[in-house]
């Protein structure tokens, strides 16, 4: 077996056990309501932080929008969810919302790739930004409704869609979508994550995903050798859009009143993933999955350090970024590697 | 809305001007770090916040005039600025990636809200002006521009004249300038790189507590969160304008403060950001380098 291959199936391993034994304490009753309720926004903030971790570690560019896709997949999939309620089976029926949120999320994707790609650093992050925040303005400004003469559209107010008695509000400006089905439960979640971390882990170790990870180590140097750079990098944030949109479709499902606010969707969201991303190891999927989940649900349990949270995290992203990244620093770990192997054979010899 | 109004459009058209006067002082701190230390400092929106905490304490709390505010809340953002480019810029000049500094620049702005969390609370204070002019009336009685639109507009044009004469003027404005254009022979030609770019971020901090002060006494609501949209969209006015610029900073903190306002009044009041937001989208795809900025050719 082969390391990476290797290094994948304990990925797995570990999110399979980890669930197995979360679902004996929930089935013995060792399990608070509380906690209970934090299983599914736990999975689904790994969810995000594996898309996030795909375009910061894998493709090297920031986006500060991911909480933006996170949105139009939670959006889409909870309209396509209401749409259907009663029509067709549940289970059918999440699948459906699923795939829809997860291509539309896609779709958004590629829309904001195109403007979004041609730029690198600094301007691709501020611009993902821009983009996060751009769709949860409108998604707070428009009102949508369905009725048996056809879809409505305002962006005044709920009685301007002008509904037949048989009609439903679908999006009611800033109050947000409610009532959508609680389709999505800790198991659904855990699915979930695995085929995001199968997509993401099998895009890595393809052709791909190495044509991808070279333009992210030298740009000009795998533009020389013939390699499509738009078209990876594209290929690489769509992956990512969409996956983070999956997320959004766990977190509309779980939640009965939507709004498109800050505290669900704002820039701070794709903020807080980035800080698990940073935390678990950029380019380390496996790492952004524990992170994630014990970043969440350490604050919750340990009620005192809430107030501190966020404080800590700050100080431990900032001290870790430096001392990853700072030159100085790395060549004296170099240099102290080199002379621990240098020991390590003489002492061998 | 019945018919044009063109009174009432002209003050739009003042308190956008004045908006936008902040917005180009906040985007002056932004075009000079970036154009110099060729990283965005994506805390800068928050020492704005910083410093309008500071004048909140001296002045509300402390009960000493405004004056002694701003004095005080210059000092602070000036010796927080240059700090954090010490602590936690510096070390990652020169890293592999260029992700690294930004990261690193984002840990710091959520260091300093959460670090104002703590310490200030999380209601919202009510800042007092630190303008206490009520202003002129015009156009008897039907215009009235306030005291803090003016103070603001006339501050940031000294600002802007200002830091021209300090860049063309004088030796370390044109050591920022050489290094801004390469670091590298900058430094062989004796440069000290590490000052100029300690001085910039001086500037540039204190920029922003000047920033604060006139935000907050013109939107008179102080949260740990006050800097961070207003920081982000100075740098949308710097891109805008053509980052690294210093009058096209200004230009495009001028036309940012406009749009924003109007399409505030005329269009939608919860659109206006996506709209601002959307500007920067469509200078980006159709003129990368903004309205005054200069074409950078990339090397191998």
């Amino acid at each position: 077996m082969r390391k990476t291959q290797k290094k994948t199936l304990i990925t797995y391993a570990i999110v399979i056990i980890a669930y197995i034994i979360l679902e004996i304490f929930m089935k013995a009753g060792l399990m608070s309501s509380h906690l209970k309720g934090l299983l599914v926004p736990m999975v689904y903030y790994a969810i995000a932080a594996v898309a996030l971790n795909l375009c910061v570690g894998i493709l090297g560019e920031l986006s500060l929008g991911h909480a933006g896709f996170m949105c139009v997949g939670a959006f889409s999939s909870a309209i396509v969810s209401q749409l259907l309620s009663g029509a067709i089976p549940d289970a059918l029926r999440f699948i459906l919302a699923l795939i829809i949120g997860v291509v539309i999320s896609a779709l958004f994707g590629m829309l904001i790739g195109i403007p979004v790609l041609r730029l690198n650093g600094d301007y691709l992050a501020i611009v993902t930004l821009a983009f996060g925040e751009i769709i949860k303005n409108i998604l707070n400004s428009i009102y949508l409704g369905v009725d048996s003469a056809g879809v409505h559209l305002s962006l005044k107010s709920q009685m301007a869609l002008g509904l037949a008695d048989d009609g439903k509000v679908l999006i009611n400006g800033a109050m947000g979508i409610t009532g959508t089905p609680q389709d999505s439960n800790f198991t659904i979640a855990i699915v979930v994550l695995l085929i995001s971390l199968f997509i993401v882990q099998n895009m890595i170790d393809s052709r791909d995903g190495r044509a991808i990870m070279s333009i992210r180590d030298n740009r000009i140097a795998s533009e020389s050798v013939g390699i499509n750079i738009t078209k990876y990098k594209m290929t690489g944030f769509v992956v990512s859009a969409a996956i983070a949109g999956a997320a959004g479709v766990l977190f509309s499902h779980n939640i009965a009143t939507m709004q498109a606010t800050s505290q669900y969707f704002g820039y701070n969201v794709s903020i807080m993933i980035l800080v698990y991303v940073v935390l678990g190891g950029i380019g380390n999927i496996r790492g952004s999955v524990i992170a994630a989940c014990i970043l969440y649900l350490l604050p919750e349990l340990l009620r005192g350090l809430n107030k501190y949270r966020m404080l800590i995290y700050s100080i431990v992203l900032i001290v870790m970024m430096i001392i990853n990244w700072s030159p100085a620093l790395r060549d004296k770990r170099d240099k102290l590697r080199k002379k621990l192997m240098k020991g390590a054979g003489h002492g061998a010899a | 809305m019945g018919v044009f109004n063109m009174l009432s459009f002209l003050n739009y058209f003042i308190s956008g001007l004045s908006l936008g006067s902040i917005y180009a002082i906040i985007a002056l701190g932004y075009t000079m770090v970036y154009g110099i230390a060729k990283m965005l400092n994506f805390a800068h929106g928050d020492f704005i916040m910083i410093g309008c905490y500071m004048i909140f304490t001296i002045v509300s709390t402390m009960g000493l005039p405004p004056v002694a505010g701003i004095i005080v809340a210059v000092i602070v953002c000036t010796i927080l600025g240059v700090t954090t480019e010490k602590v936690a810029y510096k070390p990652l000049r020169g890293a592999s990636s260029p992700l690294a500094v930004l990261i690193t620049a984002i840990g710091v702005s959520y260091l300093l809200e959460n670090a104002a969390l703590l310490i200030f609370g999380a209601d919202t204070k009510s800042f007092t002006s630190v303008i206490s002019w009520s202003g002129i009336t015009l156009a008897g009685g039907q215009l009235k521009i306030q005291g803090v639109t003016i103070v603001t507009i006339a501050v940031s044009l000294l600002i802007l004249v200002f830091l021209q004469l300090f860049v063309h003027k004088t030796k370390e404005g044109q050591a920022m300038l050489a290094v801004s254009q390469d670091r590298g022979a900058a430094t062989l030609m004796g440069i000290n790189v590490n000052k100029t770019i300690s001085i910039t971020f001086a500037i540039g901090s204190a920029l922003a507590a000047i920033a604060g002060a006139l935000l907050c006494s013109a939107y008179p609501s102080l949260t740990p969160y006050t800097g961070a949209m207003p920081g982000i969209k100075a740098f949308v006015a710097a891109v805008l304008g053509g980052i690294g610029s210093i009058p096209g900073a200004m230009i495009g903190g001028l036309v940012l403060g406009i749009i924003e306002i109007l399409s505030r009044t005329y269009i939608s009041s919860q659109l206006s950001d996506a709209i601002v937001f959307s500007i920067l989208i469509i200078v980006l795809l159709v003129k990368p380098t903004g309205i005054l900025g200069k074409n950078i050719q990339e090397k191998v």
